[in-house]
């Protein structure tokens, strides 16, 4: 097989054109800072493909608009940042309860409030745990890479459309703003049959989408199907990586631009002596937890690294149950955690966890280690290989 | 005296239309959705569109619509139904669009909405029922609400001082070069209804006519949330809520004439 050609590409850029590759038939968007690219690049590249472009009056326009374009049957993306998505609470419960298709790509940036447009990871308990009102749950999907996002948006469709459930991509500031040589590799999943969608009562009896149930006995029965479908997205769309985990005795575990930067510091930190691997969730929800649970088996402490104040450490928590300390590293408001940072705190967990017997190597190490390159690089050199990935369904 | 013939044949003078479900609505007596719904259906049944019709049902009172007019529908979020329209217009050319909503969700929650969809021309029938309350809630005051009229939310009568004026949404709207038909009938008579009628058959022409955005807004009493007896309801209907909402015809972009102004 011939190489496909390497461009450079903005994660926006490459975000939007993957869903338009993937036949996206319409976009509804806001402008808002970090994600702006991606909207531009709809507002020109819809149009030319024949597809629906609408600049929507506010976020709640646009995830409204989607979704009625969603209730046709029709593939549909918005996209967004903290205070736009926060503002798409209310529709994403109803898309959830009407169970209507809609991927919704979260390009993270710094808050509460109007926060700051630098990148930042603070929308991963907005996205896992609930971001409007009821009982659901959205898979939230987690790339780390540019090229990555790009797979994801193909795979965020397909899940949408399978579990006729809205989606999240949660990216981040950096990761929409960075630029990265991608290959040109698109995927447009088969769409789903949608025997639900509206269309006209044309030679057969109405269809109606909706999420309103009065009777208590209807609503609890809407809700157990729907807690079936989780359960089952929860069963079989579990998406990780791993890196360097098999002889590691520290784990990392960081998803997104967070994992980029912990990569980097397990090299460096192998260098040194220590023996850290990364974990990293690629399906935020329904999150690794029992792949966690096992790599944490095999371990003596786990490090989490966000760019936030510790959303994700709650979930590691959960899944590592006490066995083990869980320490944290995270940066917030737009700051981003660098590699040494990470080092240091993998220091500090090691003489936590380090057994009696141990001699003291990380000291003798740090000794050597060597100052910070002066061309400091965020993501380390071998940054733009992409991950690998954990295929759908395998653990 | 004269007996009716043997041979007489039994001539039909009202029938349920079509799009009009066999299911008995859940509305309080003397509410007017069930007139509009009954409305909506013969217009969309003589126009032939019953079968291409996606129809948006709001948060309110007419949240069942549904179950009442044989017609796809997608429930709105409350408001939002202006701009669920819009997603399926763009998406469905080839569909006739019609959204049905109430005062409080038109005219407040849905402000941006409605008014964005209307600038931006979308072609959508749009139908506002304005019955000057929240009825689903129990009859809070809504953004039509007259001065002085009491609600659960103005239990001394709505003063402007501190809940301002009633919103001439409609007027608003009709400024807007992106609606193309702007109109505004009552349901206090049957000669009102009869207009009403006509004002909803142009508004869905215009949508045919891709002409723009169209709307009619529908007085209508509310008995229960007015705390009145049905009689009292349109006494009240005529004498106060078409004195501050002046019904008839306001735009009528697609047509150079305007020749079908009711009252005048």
């Amino acid at each position: 097989m011939t190489k496909r050609r390497r461009v450079l590409m903005k994660g926006n850029e490459a975000i939007a054109e993957a869903a338009i590759r993937a036949s996206c038939d319409a976009y509804f968007g806001y402008p808002i800072t970090p994600q702006a690219e991606l909207f531009e690049w709809m507002a020109r590249r819809m149009p030319e493909e024949g597809r629906v472009f609408v600049q929507a009056e506010s976020e709640l326009g646009a995830i409204n608009m989607a979704l009625g374009a969603a209730a046709t049957g029709a593939r549909v993306l918005v996209s967004s940042s903290g205070p736009g998505i926060s503002l798409m609470g209310e529709a994403m419960s109803y898309l959830a309860g009407s169970e209507l298709p809609v991927v919704v790509v979260d390009v993270m940036r710094g808050g509460p409030g109007l926060g700051s447009i630098g990148p930042s990871q603070s929308d991963y308990l907005l996205a896992t745990k609930g971001h409007g009102h009821g009982d659901y749950r959205v898979p939230v999907l987690a790339p780390s890479s540019i090229a990555e996002a790009m797979e994801l948006v193909a795979t965020a469709f397909e899940l949408a459309e399978r579990y006729r459930t809205p989606v999240f991509i949660l990216a981040d500031g950096i990761l929409g703003q960075a630029m990265e040589p991608v290959e040109q590799r698109y995927r447009d999943p088969p769409r789903s049959e949608a025997p639900w969608a509206v269309g006209g009562a044309a030679g057969r009896p109405p269809r109606v989408v909706r999420s309103l149930h009065l009777e208590p006995e209807a609503l609890e029965a809407h809700n157990e199907r729907l807690q079936a479908k989780y359960r089952e997205i929860a069963g079989g769309e579990v998406r990780w990586a791993g890196e360097r985990l098999d002889d590691a005795d520290l784990a990392i575990v960081a998803y997104g631009t967070a994992a980029r930067v912990a990569r980097t510091a397990v090299a460096r930190a192998r260098a040194e002596g220590l023996r850290p691997g990364l974990f990293r969730p690629i399906t935020l929800w329904p999150f690794p937890e029992r792949e966690l649970a096992e790599v944490a088996s095999r371990v003596r402490g786990v490090l989490v690294v966000e760019l936030s104040a510790g959303q994700m450490l709650e979930d590691v928590r959960l899944a590592v149950e006490g066995r083990l300390p869980v320490a944290f590293h995270g940066r917030t408001g737009g700051m981003v955690p660098t590699p040494d940072g990470v080092i240091d705190a993998l220091r500090r967990l090691e003489a936590r966890v380090r057994p009696a017997w141990t001699l003291p190597l990380v000291e003798a190490a740090a000794l050597d280690r060597r100052p910070d390159p002066d061309t400091f690089s965020l993501f380390g050199d071998d940054a733009w290989r992409p991950l690998e990935t954990t295929p759908r369904g395998e653990r | 005296m004269s007996t009716t013939p043997a041979t007489a044949v039994p001539r039909v003078v009202y029938r349920r239309p079509e799009l009009l479900t066999e299911r008995s609505t859940h509305y309080c007596p003397g509410c007017g959705h069930g007139v509009v719904h009954r409305l909506v259906a013969e217009v969309l049944g003589e126009l032939g569109l019953g079968p291409r019709t996606i129809a948006v049902a709001p948060v309110g009172c007419a949240v069942f619509a549904y179950d009442y007019l044989a017609l796809d529908f997608v429930e709105a979020p409350h408001g939002r139904a202006p701009a669920v329209a819009t997603g399926i217009r763009r998406v469905r050319p080839d569909a006739f669009v019609l959204t049905y909503q109430g005062d409080g969700d038109l005219a407040a929650i849905g402000t941006a909405e409605i008014v964005h969809a209307a600038a931006r021309g979308e072609r959508i029938t749009a139908v506002f029922v304005n019955n000057g309350i929240y009825g689903m809630t129990g009859g809070q005051m809504a953004p039509t609400t007259l001065l002085g009229q009491r609600t659960t939310s103005s239990p001394a009568g709505r003063e402007a001082a501190s809940a301002g004026y009633p919103l001439h949404i409609t007027e608003m709207l009709a400024l807007l070069p992106g609606v193309a038909y702007a109109a505004r009938g009552s349901l206090v008579d049957p000669a009102w209804i009869g207009r009403t009628k006509a004002f909803l058959k142009r508004a869905c022409e215009a949508q045919l006519e891709g002409t723009g955005f169209a709307i009619v807004e529908v007085l209508a009493s509310c008995p229960v949330g007015w705390a009145m007896t049905p009689r009292d309801s349109l006494a009240f209907l005529r004498e106060r809520m078409m004195a501050e909402f002046p019904p008839g015809l306001l735009i009528d972009r697609g047509r150079s004439a305007v020749s079908d102004r009711p009252e005048d």
